[in-house]
């Protein structure tokens, strides 16, 4: 694909509809598009940009399938256990304990986190928040509901992740979906929030964001972290994915690496 | 898109090409100075022992990088289990999460077709032993940009359907013993 398609794709999406791709990772962000192209039989970027035109479910379609939504709970099991072990033990002495889910996709990750804190016998005090680009995927995640074909992993990784209960506790079976135990989905708040273009809205003591900014550039890589840095309280927790770093950003003097394998990371200066 | 003057080796590989990578890792020579891009397929979850492995045999530099690692020539870049590695064309390298590709992650297709975007006429691709036919695909973007292409000999790849397919369909330049191929690699 030629850069200047991409270029004429991307002013169409911020100008029509405020999205903003420009600082997307390009590779993966062409390869994105293509398959779209492919996916929906659409000819080239300008066949494309019609497409988007013509309504709004084109659009959303298009939001969904661009941004990656492959995810899995207690992706990485280590991560978990640290949370489990270190991380939440010392939220555990506040009051009250705010999470952000930033990124949150199809809603997987908040359930692991929703069952952690419940078995941790946590959830009383904490209010979640998930965010998403994509209003297709908070829908799905509002759902919390699981197909069966990925319920086995799932289990597999709960348990790696030191997870003792009947895993299908948590859930009710009904017409082939695993439906997440309702008194835990009311925790959280889902809304719709663009990590590029909209603000920080208010401050938490654990923010997760996982494999979301390897699809943004450096710049905006950094952009983003800057805002989490104005979101977390001092000495609050960040997650970010276990082949992501901090090493390369702008703002790595600001945090500090609780756990260098799995990737958490402590703010201890103000931004 | 701009490209680099200097040459960059991609190496793919399933069933069957522990044994000759590990040759050829071991066989290189210790001034070898081109980056070495590895896309393999591997266990999900088993992230720590393989890389110990390859770095025993390896003799540059080994790592699994993180997203946006700037890499060095003469380093070797595995892609991490899990994940799709891309290379770019600044020398650095992007990771992704994106579905399972030929039922692979990492996708064999999608390092070296962006080695062929990066490195254009100067990419090397070798495609070793496998069951699948990931990586064919890639294997004619090098052919499109202009590079080199190489797959093991048919007769001595344990499984040759990877090798085999990308050489049966595409005009790809050497078919080459593992031997060979070292001596190939540290001629450059």
């Amino acid at each position: 694909m030629i850069t200047e398609q991409i270029d004429l794709l991307n002013s169409f999406l911020k100008q029509k509809f405020n999205y903003d791709f420009s600082n997307y990772a390009i590779s993966s962000y062409e390869r994105r598009i293509d398959r779209y192209l492919m996916l929906r039989k659409i000819d080239n970027i300008s066949a494309l940009i019609t497409y988007l035109e013509a309504s709004k479910v084109n659009l959303d379609d298009f939001i969904e399938e661009i941004t990656v939504n492959t995810t899995e709970m207690f992706r990485d099991p280590t991560v978990w256990s640290s949370l489990r072990n270190n991380i939440l033990p010392v939220l555990n002495k506040n009051q009250n304990i705010r999470i952000w889910h930033a990124g949150c996709s199809s809603g997987e990750e908040v359930a692991s986190m929703l069952i952690l804190l419940k078995e941790l016998g946590m959830l009383e005090k904490c209010k979640l928040y998930a965010t998403d680009l994509s209003t297709q995927m908070l829908n799905h995640a509002k759902e919390a509901k699981f197909r069966e074909k990925n319920m086995e992993l799932n289990r597999e990784n709960y348990y790696k992740a030191g997870g003792s209960n009947n895993f299908n506790d948590f859930f009710d079976y009904k017409n082939e979906f695993y439906h997440l135990d309702k008194s835990l989905i009311d925790f959280v708040t889902f809304k719709r929030h663009n990590l590029v273009s909209d603000a920080a809205f208010t401050k938490f003591d654990l923010i997760l964001c996982r494999n979301v900014m390897i699809y943004f550039n450096k710049d905006l890589q950094d952009v983003v972290i800057e805002k989490f840095s104005q979101s977390l309280f001092k000495n609050a927790f960040l997650a970010i994915g276990k082949k992501e770093s901090l090493i390369f950003c702008k703002h790595v003097d600001l945090f500090s690496v609780v756990d260098e394998e799995n990737k958490i990371y402590k703010m201890d200066r103000k931004a | 898109m701009k490209s680099f003057s200097e040459k960059a080796i991609v190496i793919g590989g399933s069933a069957g090409s522990f044994k000759p990578l590990c040759s050829i890792l071991s066989g290189l020579n210790s001034d070898f100075n081109l980056p070495v891009f590895l896309a393999l397929h591997r266990l999900k979850n088993v992230e720590k022992g393989f890389l110990e492995i390859l770095s025993s045999f390896s003799i540059l530099p080994i790592s699994e990088p993180f997203d946006k690692y700037e890499y060095n020539d003469g380093e070797v870049l595995l892609a991490p289990s899990n994940y799709h590695m891309y290379v770019n064309s600044n020398k650095t390298i992007s990771l992704s999460t994106e579905e399972l590709i030929n039922f692979s992650r990492p996708s064999i297709d999608i390092t070296i077709n962006s080695v062929a975007k990066a490195y254009q006429n100067n990419a090397i691709a070798i495609l070793l032993s496998g069951a699948n036919k990931d990586g064919v695909l890639g294997m004619k973007s090098i052919l499109d940009a202009g590079g080199t292409t190489i797959v093991q000999d048919l007769d001595e790849a344990e499984i040759t359907t990877m090798p085999g397919t990308a050489y049966e369909n595409y005009a790809i330049d050497y078919c080459l013993k593992t031997d060979e191929i070292i001596q190939f690699l540290n001629k450059l």
